[in-house]
C-alpha cells in the first residue's frame, strides 16, 4: 500500500511529513536507551514479516502486520515502521522519498490506534480472549490504513477517488487474513511469553 | 515483491562495501543523501512532461555513470511500477477532459493519459536516483551519515539495530520455515496455513524479544553509554564541491526549461 512520488498534492505531502515527524518524535521520546535494542529487533522482525507472502485465492499478498506492531511497540511503532519504510525505499526501491512521511503516517497511526483500543483486551487473563482482540486489532489496522491511503489520494485530486475505492475493496481479503494471523500470533505469544505485550511502551513510559 | 525477497535482504546482509561504482565512491555520503533528497523535491514540483523526461534521463545517466548492474536495477525499479500500474491505468478514465475513445462506455481522456505519464515519470525518476545515490551506500554508512546530518541519535540507533538484525532474523525465519517444510507444510488457501504462519510470526516475536534482552545485557556489560562511536571521517572534499556545483547547474537547467516551456507539455 505504498504511495509513490508524484501522485499526491503538495499540501497532503507537507501535512503527512509534519504529522509523521510529530509521531516519530513522540515515539522516540518514549524510548530510553535501554529500550532501543528491543525496539530495533522488533523493527527488524516486522521488516522480515513484511517479506512473508501468504496465498489469498488465486493471488498472494505480503503481510503488513502494523496492528501487531502497534500492540507490541505502542508509540514506538512510529519510528520503528519509519525505519522499515526508509530501508525499503533506499535498498529495495519501494515507495518514494517525498512520500516517506505520509506512508509512515498511513501505517503507523493505525498501529497506535490499535494499541490504545486493544491493549486492555490483549491483557485479558484468557489467551483466547486476547487472541480475539488481537484479531480485531489486525483487521482494524488494515481498515484504517486503507482509509488513510484513500484519504491521502482523494485529498490530492478527485480523479483518484475511484482508485481509492478500489484500494478499499481489494483489501477486504487482506483484512481477513491479517486478522486471523494476528489473532494466532497473539495467542502463541500469550501462551509462550505472557509479558510480551507489557511491551516496550508500558515499562518504558509507565503508562499502564 | 516475491521475486525480490531473495535479492532483497542480501543487500543488507553484506557487511563490506559493494564498491560497484567508481564515480560515487569518493563522494561524501552526506552529499549523496542531500542530492537525492533535493532531486526528489525538484522532480515532484515540476509539471512539464518534457522536463520530467529529462529528469528521468538524468537518473538513468547517473545509473550508467556508476558501475551498478543496469538490468537488475531497472528491474527493481519496474517492480515498483507493478504496484502503481492499476492506479495509472485508471487515471485516463477518471480525469475529466477530451475523450480520445470509449472503452465499455467509459471515456479515455488525453488529459488523464498525460497525468498518468507524469506520475509514472516522477515516481521512477525519484526512486531510481535514490537507489543509485543512496542505495549503494553500506547500510551502516547510511546510519552514520544520517547521524552527521543531525538526525536524532535514538532514531539512528534504531536504524542501526534494524539493519543489523534484519539479516539475523531473516535467517531465523528461513530456519523456522525449513523446519515447517520438513514437516510437510505447504502454503495453501486454508485456515491451517494462516494459523501456522500466525504461530510463526508469534514465535519470531517471542524469540526476538528474548534476543534483545541478551543484546541489552551484552551492551550493559561493555558499558554502553548511548553515544555512537563513529568509524572513519566524512569530509566534504573538492570532489563533493564539483558534484554539488554540477548538480546545482543541472537543477537550474531543469527549472529554467520548465519556466521556458511552461506547463504546455
Amino acid at each position: 500500500m505504498h504511495i509513490v512520488d508524484g501522485a499526491l498534492s503538495t499540501e497532503v505531502l507537507i501535512a503527512g511529513t509534519v504529522l509523521a515527524a510529530g509521531g516519530i518524535a513522540l515515539g522516540l521520546k518514549k524510548l530510553p536507551m535501554e529500550k532501543i535494542p528491543v525496539a530495533g529487533v522488533l523493527s527488524a522482525t516486522f521488516f522480515v514479516a513484511s517479506l512473508i507472502h501468504v496465498p489469498i485465492g488465486p493471488s498472494s499478498v505480503h503481510l503488513i502486520l502494523n496492528g501487531l506492531a502497534g500492540l507490541v511497540l505502542g508509540w514506538a511503532a512510529f519510528p520503528a515502521l519509519f525505519v522499515g519504510l526508509l530501508l525499503q525505499a533506499v535498498f529495495f526501491g519501494f515507495g518514494g522519498v517525498t512520500v516517506l512521511g505520509i506512508n509512515t503516517l498511513n501505517i503507523a497511526l493505525p498501529a497506535v490506534a490499535v494499541f490504545y483500543l486493544c491493549r486492555h483486551g490483549i491483557a485479558s487473563h484468557s489467551p483466547v480472549v486476547a487472541a480475539i482482540w488481537g484479531g480485531v486489532g489486525g483487521a482494524l489496522s488494515i481498515v484504517l490504513t486503507t482509509i488513510l491511503v484513500g484519504a491521502a489520494l482523494a485529498f490530492s485530486g478527485d480523479e483518484f477517488i475511484p482508485a481509492a475505492k478500489l484500494v478499499l475493496v481489494t483489501h477486504i481479503p487482506v483484512m481477513a487474513v491479517e486478522a486471523v494471523l494476528t489473532g494466532f500470533a497473539v495467542y502463541l505469544a500469550r501462551k509462550v511469553k505472557p509479558d510480551l505485550f507489557a511491551g516496550v511502551e508500558a515499562t518504558a513510559g509507565g503508562v499502564q | 515483491m516475491g521475486h525480490l525477497v531473495s535479492s532483497g535482504p542480501k543487500v543488507l546482509v553484506s557487511a563490506d562495501t559493494v564498491s560497484a561504482n567508481s564515480v560515487l565512491d569518493g563522494l561524501d555520503p552526506r552529499s549523496r543523501i542531500a542530492a537525492a533528497l533535493a532531486f526528489a523535491i525538484l522532480i515532484v514540483s515540476l509539471k512539464s512532461l518534457t522536463v520530467l523526461a529529462l529528469g528521468f534521463g538524468l537518473s538513468v545517466a547517473t545509473l550508467l555513470a556508476t558501475r551498478l548492474p543496469v538490468k537488475a536495477t531497472l528491474r527493481r525499479m519496474a517492480a515498483m511500477d507493478s504496484f502503481i500500474v492499476f492506479m495509472l491505468v485508471l487515471l485516463p478514465f477518471t480525469v475529466p477532459g477530451e475523450a480520445l475513445f470509449f472503452l465499455f462506455g467509459f471515456p479515455f481522456t488525453f488529459e488523464g493519459l498525460l497525468r498518468a505519464v507524469e506520475i509514472g515519470l516522477k515516481a521512477n525518476a525519484v526512486i531510481l536516483m535514490l537507489m543509485v545515490l543512496v542505495g549503494t551506500l553500506e547500510p551502516v554508512t547510511l546510519g552514520h551519515a544520517l547521524h552527521r546530518l543531525k538526525t536524532p541519535e535514538t532514531l539512528v540507533h534504531l536504524l542501526m539495530f534494524t539493519v543489523r538484525y534484519i539479516s539475523v532474523l531473516h535467517q531465523e525465519y528461513q530456519r523456522l520455515r525449513a523446519a515447517m517444510k520438513v514437516r510437510s507444510f505447504r502454503l495453501r488457501n486454508s485456515l491451517h496455513t494462516y494459523k501456522s504462519i500466525g504461530y510463526l510470526v508469534g514465535m519470531m516475536l517471542v524469540r526476538s524479544v528474548d534476543r534483545s534482552e541478551r543484546i541489552l545485557a551484552a551492551m550493559k556489560c561493555r558499558g554502553f553509554n548511548g553515544a555512537i562511536p563513529l568509524l572513519g571521517a566524512m569530509r566534504f572534499s573538492a570532489r563533493d564541491a564539483v558534484f554539488t556545483v554540477v548538480s546545482a547547474l543541472l537543477a537550474v537547467t531543469l527549472v529554467v526549461l520548465e519556466w521556458k516551456i511552461g506547463a504546455a507539455y
